[in-house]
């Protein structure tokens, strides 16, 4: 061992000291909000834009506004790679921080934040993903998932194959197939999908694809090609969805009965598939193009100054759209916060008020130039997902349409399922604290 | 100068057998283990006791695991995270039976459940060797992992197919579950971590730690010697379960406190352990810490770690600067010394004693 090695040996326990004193840089007059991005890895294709329309909304709002009420907030992404072990880092480090919100961007990170929540004082937002369940506020007050769960989306697909049958009664004898990441993320639409199949009499068959195995489909459709189901919907993320869509081209599986949940509406997910793809659909809640103000302002005050990561074209797709809608359930649910405390700087206990009372109507959807962007979207004490519409989306060849009118959930099928799976999470996990939190009088 | 033997006698059988046959070294790991149970709880916050200790007491006990079988016994295996599966599964399943039982107990009992699974799956280590073993492990690694997924049993029929852990409490302290603090959980770690390296130490020093050594460099020759191949290989496929499947518990229990368990013992995890192990250096108890340091904790320090000392690095490009830093560090580690830290750490030692007039 020479002089030099000695050397880098002491600047690495440098850094080990370093890395103790990850110290929180929060400035007084500004709202630190951390979100979990992944940009790397397998799944990099839908994180990148979404990460990007998260990131230029906040930035259009500092820039535009100047904040939030006159503050600032200090968005930070932090790299998951989609990985559980690195998001649990991410939540550590955000919440030395003090973020005012935890936006774990996995249904995996969810899972694992959840139960860490109520003890940190952190309110976890996972918009249309994560633990289903974690809809019912008695039980997970400081869990958030608005506009929609994935069982709402499961339940969007059954009257969406009822619209194109003619009708819930024609439903009967039809085969559902249901392609999905053998993962929590995949598994979360079974329940509701068995449940209403019971109730309709149309079959089941699920396909699941390993982690390992997302573009490597090719089995799976030997055996879609076998069952021949009516439709097929798709609970897939990342390089699972333009392999599915074109495996679907490939095996001539007629590509209009294919219909991805709404993570597998993105453009270059579609895009994979070439000409062929068109007529492949998707379930959504946020529209796609840049005919919004909103979208407008992120282009003026964002991306033609150059301070935004996505290239100038990518913006308004599908899934950088979400993003923005993302954001934009965090800036009204900090402005609900601020006026509900009548404090400028926010905590994480002031943001769970706020995220409680959050009630994006038509009005304020088109003060904040969103007209036609999304449906209205209204967060309750006990009701923490909102259970508001969506509609299913075309892809037309080279954009996204809309090709539906909104289609609302099966409330009634699925808020009951809800409420006994989070009455049994709170059972299994012992010590599972009673709610304490009161409830905002005007929520 | 410091480090000098003059002047120490050993007078018995005993003394010279001793693992720290240096007083040097006895203040030392003295010193070591002061810090690990005074030092790091006093100065670490919460975020470095979670991110970093945690994950590098619960990657050493797995390194030490696949150092027993590849290091000590030349067994090459790439079925590491699935019997550190087969831990974690065992002891959710155990403490849903029995909820009323010491989680501590339970997760020293879950290393039983894969030791059994390593010995299943050891079986062919005894016509094969080689990459061809690392095939046969594969398999393990592969079926083990489909069991998790497919099995609704294992994960007690959980919707989205999680583990999810409770609050269980020793002596009235939560020690899993969320309300249990970072120290606890730390202290449960390295408790368990301290007590079964001490067993691990005193295994392989003793004559079934000799008679795997003599199987690793030779194994028609041990047998010629009169040791049995077929349980020298099975005990080391055993006892090297038995480490992983407690790792693989701590980890769920302690560290993650539940969440989607299949994925996260996939073949990366395998192959991180062994390159901990190879990294660290083989058939060396030390070299497994420095492994678990190097592969598990320098990433998380580099990308944390960076910008506290004021470099600004943020999201993708952390993440991709810390991907090269290493990959770099592993290339520079294994050009100046290719038989692994453990391996520099007692040339370190050998120069500090002859210095200042190295001869």
């Amino acid at each position: 061992m020479n002089t030099k090695t000695m050397m880098m040996g002491a600047a690495l326990g440098a850094l080990m000291t370093a890395g103790a004193a990850v110290a929180p840089a929060q400035a007084q007059d500004s709202i630190y909000f951390a979100n979990n991005a992944y940009r790397t890895g397998p799944f990099s294709g839908s994180g990148i834009p979404i990460g990007d329309g998260m990131r230029d909304y906040i930035a259009m709002i500092n820039a535009r506004d100047g904040g939030v009420n006159g503050v600032k907030i200090i968005y930070e992404e932090c790299e998951t790679g989609y990985d559980t072990k690195k998001s649990i880092e991410c939540y550590e480090q955000a919440k030395s921080k003090n973020t005012v919100l935890y936006s774990p961007w996995s249904t995996g990170a969810t899972l694992a934040a959840i139960p860490r929540a109520h003890i940190d004082k952190i309110p976890i937002l996972s918009m249309a993903y994560g633990l289903s369940a974690s809809a019912d506020g008695t039980n997970f007050p400081w869990v958030f998932i608005p506009p929609l769960t994935y069982w709402d989306g499961a339940s969007g697909m059954v009257r969406h194959m009822a619209n194109e049958l003619g009708g819930m009664d024609k439903l009967k004898g039809k085969k559902l197939g249901l392609i999905h990441l053998d993962a929590p993320f995949g598994k979360e639409p079974i329940p509701v999908l068995e449940n209403l199949a019971k109730k309709y009499g149309f079959e089941v068959k699920l396909y699941p694809v390993a982690a390992a195995d997302m573009q490597n489909q090719g089995s799976l459709w030997l055996s879609i090609r076998r069952d021949r189901p009516d439709f097929l919907y798709n609970q897939g993320w990342g390089a699972m969805n333009p392999t599915a869509v074109k495996e679907a081209i490939k095996n001539n599986f007629p590509i209009s009965k294919l219909v991805g949940v709404w993570w597998a509406g993105g453009d270059d997910d579609a895009r994979a598939g070439g000409p062929e793809a068109k007529g492949y659909k998707s379930l959504n809640f946020n529209a796609a193009g840049t005919n919004f103000p909103v979208i407008q302002d992120i282009i003026k005050h964002v991306v033609d100054k150059g301070n935004s990561l996505s290239p100038k074209d990518k913006v308004g797709e599908n899934l950088y759209n979400r993003g923005v809608y993302n954001s934009m359930l965090v800036v009204e649910a900090i402005r609900t916060a601020q006026k509900l405390t009548g404090k400028k700087v926010i905590t994480g206990e002031d943001m769970r008020r706020g995220l409680e009372s959050l009630n994006v109507d038509e009005a304020r959807l088109k003060e904040i130039g969103m007209e036609g962007f999304a449906t209205p979207t209204k967060i309750s004490c006990t009701d923490h997902s909102g259970h508001s519409k969506m509609y299913v989306a075309e892809w037309d060849g080279t954009k996204w349409t809309k090709k539906s009118d909104w289609i609302e959930p099966l409330k009634d099928e699925v808020r009951p399922l809800i409420e006994a799976a989070a009455k049994d999470y709170a059972e299994k996990n012992t010590g599972w604290p009673k709610r304490s939190e009161a409830c905002e009088k005007s929520s | 100068m410091f480090y000098r033997e003059a002047g120490q006698y050993k007078s018995t059988y005993s003394a010279d057998m001793a693992v720290f046959p240096l007083k040097q070294d006895r203040i030392g790991i003295a010193v070591i283990l002061l810090l690990a149970f005074v030092g790091v709880p006093l100065i670490g916050n919460d975020f470095f006791t979670t991110t970093v200790m945690i994950p590098f007491l619960v990657f050493s006990l797995a390194a030490i695991g696949l150092n027993i079988l590849t290091g000590y016994t030349g067994l090459i295996s790439l079925g590491t995270a699935a019997f550190m599966g087969v831990g974690a599964y065992a002891c959710y399943k155990m403490t849903t039976l029995f909820p009323g039982v010491n989680i501590i107990v339970l997760i020293l009992l879950s290393g039983l459940f894969s030791a059994a699974i390593g010995v299943l799956f050891g079986l062919p280590s005894l016509r094969i060797k080689g990459f061809y073993l690392a095939v046969a492990t594969l398999a393990a690694q592969f079926f083990l992992q489909w069991a998790f997924v497919r099995v609704p049993w294992l994960f007690n029929y959980n919707a989205s197919g999680a583990i999810e852990v409770p609050l269980r409490t020793v002596f009235g302290v939560p020690v899993t579950g969320a309300t249990a603090t970072p120290e606890t959980r730390y202290f449960v770690c390295l408790c368990l971590v301290v007590v079964l390296t001490w067993f691990a130490s005193n295994i392989v020093h003793g004559r079934l730690g000799r008679s795997w050594m003599a199987v690793r460099d030779m194994d028609i020759a041990a047998e010629l010697m009169g040791i049995k191949l077929l349980n020298a290989k099975l005990t080391a496929f055993a006892v090297s379960s038995f480490f992983c499947g407690v790792a693989g518990a701590m980890m769920i229990f302690l560290w993650y406190g539940g969440g989607e368990a299949a994925d996260v013992f996939n073949i990366r995890l395998s192959f991180n352990i062994l390159f901990m192990v190879i990294i660290g250096g083989l058939g060396s108890l030390i070299g497994s810490f420095f492994g678990a340091a190097f592969i598990a904790s320098l990433p998380t320090i580099l990308k944390f770690g960076l910008p506290a000392i004021g470099i600004p690095l943020a999201g993708a490009t952390a993440e991709h600067v810390t991907f090269m830093l290493v990959g770099a560090l592993i290339i520079v580690f294994l050009i100046v010394e290719p038989h692994g830290l453990a391996r520099l750490w007692q040339i370190g030692k050998q120069k500090l004693r002859t210095w200042p007039f190295p001869y």
